[in-house]
């Protein structure tokens, strides 16, 4: 389970007293900088030393199995038919709720959202709760199908309110119909937010574990959990996690491709003139049933659900349990957000004031956690503690440490751009005035990007609330957070029993969110 | 005596780009110098590394008796007891006027601090801005609360970079005679870095004018305005008319005529470029024999003065002169020029081929 990726943030153009030469990083920033990268890299490089343990040949043994293959079929099978279903929503909706007169466009604009802040796998549970028949690829595609569609849905939108509406007045006024205009002119330029948004959602399959898992369709994050749970002999778990890995980082060095591309086809932005929106005339019934349709499947009918088994719930309902789980997924969520918002404070500031060759590696590495599913993370910590630090085998710091390394690219993006808020020469000023690096940091960048970070603490701590796979394989040996009793609930066919911990689940990361909504 | 010396400071981005070639410069102890040179001449660069924030690949800067920079030599920023005045105040956001001032104090007591903070801002006339926030304050008083900030802690040397920028016209004269009076008071040695010529003649002790990386020429105001060392920095330096010129008995032969030398020329010298001023000129009845012959092509009006530009056989660049009072001459008219004063002359250089270093 991958949550919210790190928002795309731009390099600025540095202010001009600092552009003219490079400073060397100060060793109080680079130090714990390094300690992050090692940390974050950690998990990958063993789980690399355990697929090989037994040799080559017994790993690509496994790489070459018939089952693997099978697995890497079907995985690519849903991820096929969830980016090309998220593209259908995303930008049918978008260019309906910002370049038309779609009644309540706003209204369908906030519920098109509205899907992230529930995770993909309450939603799978609704679903599969609702309809048992679904499970396999069709609950699974559906599911995620509507848990992702937000990720092709934001960007599209925004690219299609930087358009120039010039462009497709020429082409009307050269005799051009809406629709031809639509298809010659505005669908090619949204075409890398698309691609942008499409690597996202395929980045989101392919690592997620809980929908998978709960609508039962084998993926490789399945069969590694699988595969670590059935044998005594984890090597097959560590190469297909590697396979995993592998994919996922193709996808991500696929991302940062088109950022790039993306980004050269928004700097016709800045057209002061809105479009004017389209009137869709009597287009406007089907346009509104598909909005309905779209918006009462992704979030009407899990809340619908959820409220269902709520009411009727009985059998499982045991409010101890939900508050002593209550409290853990509050307790381990603070405890990762606050060394994760720690961790990350050196890289971005390194990220944000030093351009140099080692601040640009350090953040790299550290980025790592963004191309490895949750699943593998875990299992690389399970190998590598049972190994080398047994003491910590299912104890609360390796857990942190897990989370540390999935979500220090949310925590480091946004201490960046909180940095990047304020000008460099305040910390020149600062030195000239008589501070060390480490009193400036104190007394001036802190202070300053401190509603930056604490915003970027708060978003890790809703992503780690919601994690699952890498929790459900490290946490502490008799506790239970609500995604992991949810998981439980569910892999028992006690729905109603589940019902209230994904209810609390989503009302617990609803807050913070609502209040993250609130500030931008 | 806390004068500042840069001596053969090189520095460069990469491989190769040298940003400061070999520069010198000297700030004598209390003075104020405007460095001044179009951007991208690396006033900026020099800036930072009088104050710290980058390290010279070659060369030494010394502040008085110490050598902060050199071979194996870098004193930090924190430690050399430089004040930065930046382009726009870059005062701290989050503290008051009276804390920003005082940030710099450390080591002395809270009344002491807070006593210093006060003269400082009245020294700046903001005396009872103390409880301000600085988004409270308009861009003329944060830049000098920002001098106030810089000065407190009695720096050896206050550097000012491009401080007056971003502020109106209006309000920048008036501000720049005030931070002189401020600064003369402080007693402190001063660097301001402008490409302003008009802002480094009315406000500096001496100007350094830096091109490529170098310092072309240093002197006071007055020396560098009427003694250009090159037909470049006399261009740079306010209006210049630049005439092809014979030299002959200390006069220069040009198309406005016989014109007086301020100075001798080297011996041996045959041609050069002289440099006049555009006020050093005047317009003259056509018919006045004394007078050149030329036809006006423009009339640029600015108010207290107007600048008119003429043709006239033998040159292909027009020619400007500065006049006062009335305009009543239009583009399209003959008039005939005059020429007031003495005029500087660059030789020209020796054409034969001896300079193949």
């Amino acid at each position: 389970m991958k949550a919210n990726r790190p928002p795309l943030v731009r390099r600025p153009a540095t202010a001009q007293f600092a552009a003219a030469g490079r400073r060397r990083p100060p060793l109080v920033l680079l130090l714990p900088a390094i300690a992050a990268a090692l940390l974050a890299l950690l998990p990958l490089g063993y789980l690399g030393v355990r697929a090989m343990e037994h040799g080559w040949g017994y790993a690509w043994d496994i790489v070459t199995e018939r089952r693997t293959l099978e697995l890497l079929v079907r995985s690519l099978q849903l991820t096929a038919i969830v980016v090309f279903a998220c593209l259908v929503l995303g930008v049918s909706l978008a260019w309906l709720t910002v370049r038309t007169r779609l009644p309540g466009r706003r209204l369908w604009a906030v519920l098109a959202t509205l899907p992230l802040a529930v995770p993909s796998y309450v939603a799978a549970f609704t679903w599969i709760s609702a309809a048992p028949s679904l499970a396999g690829l069709p609950g699974a595609a559906i599911t995620l199908t509507f848990a992702c569609s937000p990720y092709v849905f934001l960007p599209v939108a925004a690219a299609l309110r930087g358009i120039d509406p010039a462009q497709e007045e020429a082409a009307r006024s050269l005799g051009s119909g809406a629709f031809r205009v639509f298809w010659r002119i505005t669908l090619p330029q949204l075409r890398p937010a698309a691609a942008g948004g499409a690597i996202l959602v395929a980045l989101y399959v392919l690592s997620d574990f809980g929908s998978v898992s709960i609508t039962r369709y084998d993926t490789f994050t399945r069969a590694v959990h699988s595969s670590y749970q059935a044998s005594f002999d984890r090597t097959p778990a560590a190469v297909l996690g590697c396979v995993l890995v592998t994919m996922t980082v193709l996808l991500v060095m696929a991302e940062n491709r088109t950022r790039g591309r993306a980004g050269h086809a928004r700097t016709g932005r800045g057209s002061a003139r809105p479009p004017v929106p389209l009137s869709l005339g009597w287009w406007r019934v089907p346009a509104l049933v598909w909005c309905t349709t779209v918006s009462a499947a992704a979030v009407g009918f899990p809340l619908a659900t959820l409220g269902y088994w709520l009411t009727i719930g009985n059998s499982g309902w045991d409010p101890q349990r939900l508050w002593s789980a209550t409290l853990a997924t509050l307790t381990v969520a603070a405890a990762g957000a606050a060394v994760t918002t720690l961790l990350a404070l050196p890289v971005g500031v390194l990220a944000a004031r030093h351009r140099g060759r080692a601040a640009r590696f350090l953040e790299q590495s550290v980025y790592a956690g963004h191309a490895v599913p949750g699943i593998t993370v875990g299992l690389a910590l399970v190998f590598f503690s049972v190994r080398y630090a047994y003491p910590l085998y299912q104890e609360l710091p390796l857990l942190i440490a897990a989370y540390v390394v999935l979500f220090l690219p949310v925590a480091v993006a946004s201490a960046r751009a909180a940095v990047l808020q304020s000008p460099p020469v305040l910390e020149d000023v600062a030195r000239s005035l008589g501070r060390s690096p480490l009193n400036v940091l104190r007394e001036i960048t802190v202070p300053l990007a401190a509603p930056g970070i604490g915003a970027g603490a708060a978003l890790t701590f809703v992503v780690i609330m919601k994690e699952l796979p890498a929790t459900l394989l490290l946490r502490p040996t008799g506790t239970d957070t609500l995604a992991t009793r949810l998981w439980t609930e569910t892999g028992a066919g006690a729905f109603a029993g589940a019902a209230p911990y994904a209810a609390a689940i989503v009302l617990l990361a609803a807050i913070p969110s609502y209040l993250l909504g609130r500030r931008t | 005596m806390t004068g500042l010396r840069v001596t053969a400071v090189t520095t460069s981005y990469g491989r190769g780009a040298r940003v400061l070639d070999r520069l010198d410069l000297t700030v004598p102890d209390g003075e104020l110098t405007a460095v001044l040179g179009p951007s991208g001449c690396g006033k900026t660069t020099l800036l930072r590394v009088i104050a710290g924030f980058l390290t010279p690949d070659t060369g030494e800067i010394s502040l008085g008796e110490r050598t902060v920079s050199g071979p194996g030599v870098h004193v930090p920023p924190e430690r050399r007891g430089v004040g930065i005045v930046a382009q726009e105040g870059a005062l701290f956001p989050h503290m008051d006027v009276a804390r920003n001032v005082a940030f710099g104090l450390r080591g002395v007591g809270r009344a002491e601090r807070r006593a210093r903070a006060a003269e400082m801002l009245e020294l700046v006339g903001l005396g009872s801005y103390g409880t301000r926030m600085p988004h409270e304050l308009s861009g003329g008083q944060q830049q000098r609360v920002a001098l106030a900030r810089a000065l407190a802690p009695r720096p050896a040397l206050v550097l000012l970079d491009e401080p007056f920028n971003a502020l109106d016209s209006a309000l920048r004269a008036g501000l720049r005679s005030d931070v002189r009076t401020a600064l003369r008071a402080a007693g402190t040695t001063a660097l301001l870095v402008t490409h302003d010529q008009e802002e480094a003649l009315s406000s500096a002790d001496r100007i350094a004018v830096i091109r490529d990386g170098g310092v072309v020429q240093t002197g006071t105001p007055q020396e560098v305005y009427a003694r250009p060392a090159d037909t470049w920095v006399a261009s740079f330096i306010g209006a210049a008319v630049l005439l092809p010129a014979r030299v002959k008995a200390s006069h220069a032969i040009t198309v406005l005529g016989r014109i007086p030398l301020t100075e001798p020329t080297p011996e041996g010298t045959r041609t050069g470029t002289v440099i006049l001023r555009p006020e050093q000129l005047r317009l003259v009845p056509a018919s006045e024999a004394s007078g050149t012959r030329a036809r006006v092509t423009e009339v640029r009006y600015h108010g207290h003065d107007a600048l008119i530009l003429l043709t006239t056989d033998g040159l292909s660049t027009p020619i400007t002169v500065r006049t006062t009072g009335p305009i009543t001459i239009h583009a399209g008219d003959e008039t005939g020029i005059a020429v007031a004063g003495t005029a500087i002359l660059h030789p020209h250089r020796n054409p034969l081929p001896d300079n193949a270093g």
